[in-house]
C-alpha cells in the first residue's frame, strides 16, 4: 500500500512491459497445460485449439479492418482463443468452437469498445455462451481414443464425486482424466502459473484468496470435512486452476484495487463452491468467474484506497 | 399547434407508430413484454396485436373523455379505461385463441401497466381528437407488434430454426438453445435495435432527417413545450404557458400558469357553472379542488421541478 503514496518527480521509472509482450507470456505458460491436452485427448484437440485461435485472431482482424484499427499485434485474440479452445471438449464440433471465438471477440470484447473495456472475460463468457447453447455437445466428454487416454467413456472426476464416487487423486493431478482439453491437468497448469508468478506477470493476490476460500468453503460445506483425499480431488478437478491462475487473473476484468483484489478472490471462491455443492452441475468456476466480473465496478468502488491527507473511512 | 394539426393526419399518425417512433426500437417502451414473450414469432405476434387493440380502443376512449376527466386524477381514470379493454381482451382470447393465451399467461393482465399504453395515453390521447389519437394507437400498436413479430422470428429461427412453426433451417441444423432463453432476447434486440439505428444515421446523412419526434423522446428542454410536460398544466393555462416557455422564460412558465388556471378553476367552480375552455370539473371534484388547494399546489409544482430535472 505505501507504494501508492510515494510520488517522485520525474524521470519516472520505464518497464519495457507492453501489451503484447505480457500476452505472449502468458501464451507460454498456458503452453505446458495445452501441450498435454493434446497428449491426452490427442491431434484433434491441436485442431480445435487452432480453430478457435484461428477464428479468434480472424475476427478481431476483420473487425479491426472495419475500425481501420488493427489490433491483432498485441496478441489478446490469441490467448482468448487458445483459453476459449482450453474449455471446450475435445469431441466438440469444429464450427462451435469457431462460434464461440467469435462471440468471444465480437460481442463480448469488440462491441464494448476492444481490449481493456470488455465487462467479462472473453474466453469465459464464450464458454458460458456456449454451454447455455448446446449443453449435450458442451458435456460430451468421450474421449476419441487416439491419445494417451483410451477410449475413456464417461463422466468427469468431479462428476464422479459429486455422484459418491472415488477418484484417483494421482490421475486428476497428472491430468490422466477426462475434461476440456486443457483443464485436466494440474500440475501443466501449476508449472504455467510459475512462469506467470516470477515473471510478475500474476501476482498471488486473487488465486491464493480465492483457492484458499474455496479450500475453506469445502471444508465446511463441502459434506466430507476435512479429507485430504477429497480436498485434493476438488482443487485439481474442474477447471479451478485454469481459472484461478489464467482467466481470474485477467488485468481487464479483475478489480484494480488490491482490496479489491482481495474481496473478488474470496467471492469466486464461495461462488464456486455454492455451485459445485448446491448447484445442478459438477462444475461452476466459468459462471463463478462471469458473475464476479460483473461486480468488479461495485467492489473498486468499495474498494478504493484513500490518498494520505484524505478523509479516513467514516 | 397548428402546425401540430398538420402532422396529426391518420396516415402520418400510422408511420409515426410504425416507424419514426417505434415504441420498441426507439422509444423503447414496453421492455417486459418485449423480453419476455418473444420466444417465438407467433407469440410475439399475438403479444403485439392484442396490445395494439387495447392501445387503439384506449386511446379511443381517453381522447373522447379527456374534456371531462380532471387532469388530477387522470392516472387512475386511465387505469380504469385500460383494464377495461385488458379484460374484454382477455376474455376474447381464452375464449377464441386459448393456445396463444396460454403461451402468453401472466403477460395479456400485464398489458393493463404497459407503460406504451399508458405513454400514449398521457403524451396523446389526453390532448388530441378521437381520431388522430386512434389512429396513434394503431400506429403504436402496429409497430410494437412489428417489433415482437421480428425480435420473435429471429429468436426462433436461430433458436429452433422454425418461423411461424415451419421448419426454415435445414434438418442438420442444430439449434442455439440461448436463443430462446432469456440471455438471446436481449441480444436479438440489442441487434435489431443497432441495425435499426444504422438505417436512421444513414437516412441523415443522406439529408433525410426525419422530423424530432415529440414528447420526452430527444432531450429534456423539449419536454415542456410538448409532450408529457404538457400535463402539468389545465387546459386553459396550456396555451399561455406554450407562447410563455422559451428557454429563458422557463422558470417563470413553469410557475404562473397552473396557479392562474387554478384560481379560476376555483373561481369558476364556486359559482357551480359548468367551465368553458376544458375545465369541466363536476361538483365533487370543485369541493375537492377546494380542500385540497394548498396542498395540490405543492404537489403540481413539485412535479414540474421533477419534470424540469429529468
Amino acid at each position: 500500500m505505501s507504494k501508492l503514496y510515494h510520488v517522485s518527480s520525474n524521470p519516472h521509472v520505464r518497464a519495457a512491459s507492453s501489451t503484447a509482450g505480457i500476452m505472449t507470456l502468458v501464451i507460454i505458460a498456458l503452453l505446458p497445460a495445452a501441450g498435454f491436452g493434446i497428449y491426452n485427448f490427442g491431434p484433434r484437440a491441436a485442431l480445435v485449439l487452432l480453430v478457435t485461435i484461428a477464428s479468434a485472431v480472424g475476427t478481431e482482424f476483420l473487425f479491426g479492418l472495419y475500425k481501420k484499427k488493427l489490433t491483432i499485434t498485441d496478441m489478446s485474440a490469441v490467448v482468448t482463443g487458445l483459453l476459449l479452445g482450453m474449455n471446450l471438449p475435445v469431441t466438440i464440433p469444429l464450427w462451435m468452437a469457431a462460434m464461440g471465438s467469435v462471440f468471444a471477440i465480437l460481442v463480448v470484447k469488440c462491441l464494448f469498445g476492444g481490449l481493456g473495456q470488455n465487462f467479462m472475460n472473453p474466453a469465459l463468457a464464450a464458454r458460458c455462451f456456449l454451454v447455455i447453447s448446446f449443453p449435450a455437445q458442451m458435456t460430451n466428454f468421450i474421449s476419441t481414443g487416439k491419445g494417451a487416454l483410451d477410449a475413456y467413456t464417461g463422466a468427469t472426476p468431479l462428476a464422479l464425486l459429486k455422484g459418491g464416487e472415488t477418484v484417483n487423486v494421482m490421475d486428476m493431478i497428472v491430468g490422466k482424466t477426462t475434461g476440456t482439453i486443457g483443464e485436466t491437468s494440474m500440475l501443466a497448469l501449476v508449472i504455467g502459473a510459475c512462469v506467470l508468478l516470477l515473471t510478475g506477470v500474476i501476482d498471488l493476490r486473487v488465486p491464493g484468496s480465492y483457492l484458499v476460500s474455496f479450500v475453506i468453503f469445502t471444508v465446511i460445506f463441502g459434506g466430507h470435512g476435512f479429507e485430504p483425499a477429497f480436498l485434493s480431488a476438488q482443487l485439481a478437478g474442474g477447471g479451478l486452476m485454469l481459472g484461478a491462475f489464467f482467466m481470474a487473473t485477467d488485468y481487464v476484468t479483475r478489480p484494480i484495487t488490491v482490496g479489491g483484489q482481495y474481496v473478488f478472490g474470496i467471492f469466486l471462491g464461495i461462488m464456486t463452491g455454492i455451485f459445485r455443492f448446491f448447484g445442478p452441475g459438477a462444475e461452476g468456476v466459468s459462471y463463478a468467474i462471469v458473475l464476479g466480473n460483473l461486480l468488479v465496478p461495485l467492489i473498486e468502488k468499495y474498494t478504493r484506497p484513500i490518498p494520505f491527507g484524505g478523509k479516513g473511512a467514516k | 399547434m397548428s402546425e401540430k394539426k398538420k402532422t396529426d393526419s391518420p396516415l402520418e399518425r400510422l408511420g409515426n407508430g410504425l416507424f419514426k417512433e417505434n415504441p420498441t426500437f426507439v422509444l423503447a417502451l414496453g421492455m417486459c413484454p418485449t423480453l419476455a414473450v418473444t420466444t417465438s414469432a407467433m407469440n410475439g405476434l399475438g403479444m403485439g396485436l392484442s396490445t395494439t387493440a387495447v392501445l387503439m380502443m384506449s386511446n379511443l376512449m381517453i381522447s373522447l373523455l379527456r374534456k371531462v376527466i380532471p387532469s388530477r386524477v387522470r392516472i387512475p381514470a386511465f387505469i380504469v379505461i385500460i383494464a377495461t379493454f385488458v379484460t374484454v381482451v382477455q376474455f376474447l382470447m381464452q375464449a377464441y385463441l386459448p393456445g396463444v393465451n396460454s403461451a402468453l399467461g401472466i403477460y395479456i393482465p400485464l398489458i393493463v401497466v404497459n407503460c406504451i399504453i399508458l405513454g400514449r395515453a398521457e403524451a396523446y390521447a389526453y390532448m388530441n381528437p378521437p381520431i388522430p389519437s386512434f389512429f396513434d394507437g394503431l400506429g403504436m400498436g402496429l409497430g410494437f407488434s412489428l417489433a415482437l413479430t421480428c425480435i420473435g422470428a429471429v429468436r426462433e429461427l436461430l433458436g429452433a430454426g422454425k418461423v411461424f412453426d415451419h421448419q426454415v433451417m435445414p434438418g442438420s441444423y442444430v439449434p442455439i438453445n440461448i436463443f430462446i432463453l432469456a440471455p438471446g432476447a436481449f441480444f436479438v434486440l440489442a441487434a435489431l435495435t443497432a441495425l435499426q439505428n444504422y438505417i436512421r444515421i444513414r437516412q441523415k446523412k443522406a439529408g433525410k432527417e426525419p422530423k424530432k419526434p415529440a414528447g420526452c423522446v430527444e432531450d429534456c428542454q423539449n419536454c415542456a413545450e410538448s409532450g408529457c410536460g404538457m400535463r402539468f398544466y389545465d387546459a386553459e393555462g396550456k396555451k399561455d404557458a406554450i407562447k410563455k416557455t422559451n428557454k429563458k422564460a422557463m422558470a417563470e412558465a413553469v410557475s404562473e400558469p397552473p396557479k392562474k388556471a387554478l384560481a379560476e378553476a376555483l373561481s369558476e367552480t364556486q359559482k357551480k357553472a359548468p367551465a368553458e375552455n376544458g375545465i369541466k370539473e363536476n361538483a365533487p371534484a370543485a369541493n375537492e379542488v377546494k380542500e385540497k388547494e394548498d396542498s395540490e399546489k405543492k404537489a403540481e409544482e413539485e412535479n414540474k421541478k421533477g419534470g424540469e430535472e429529468k
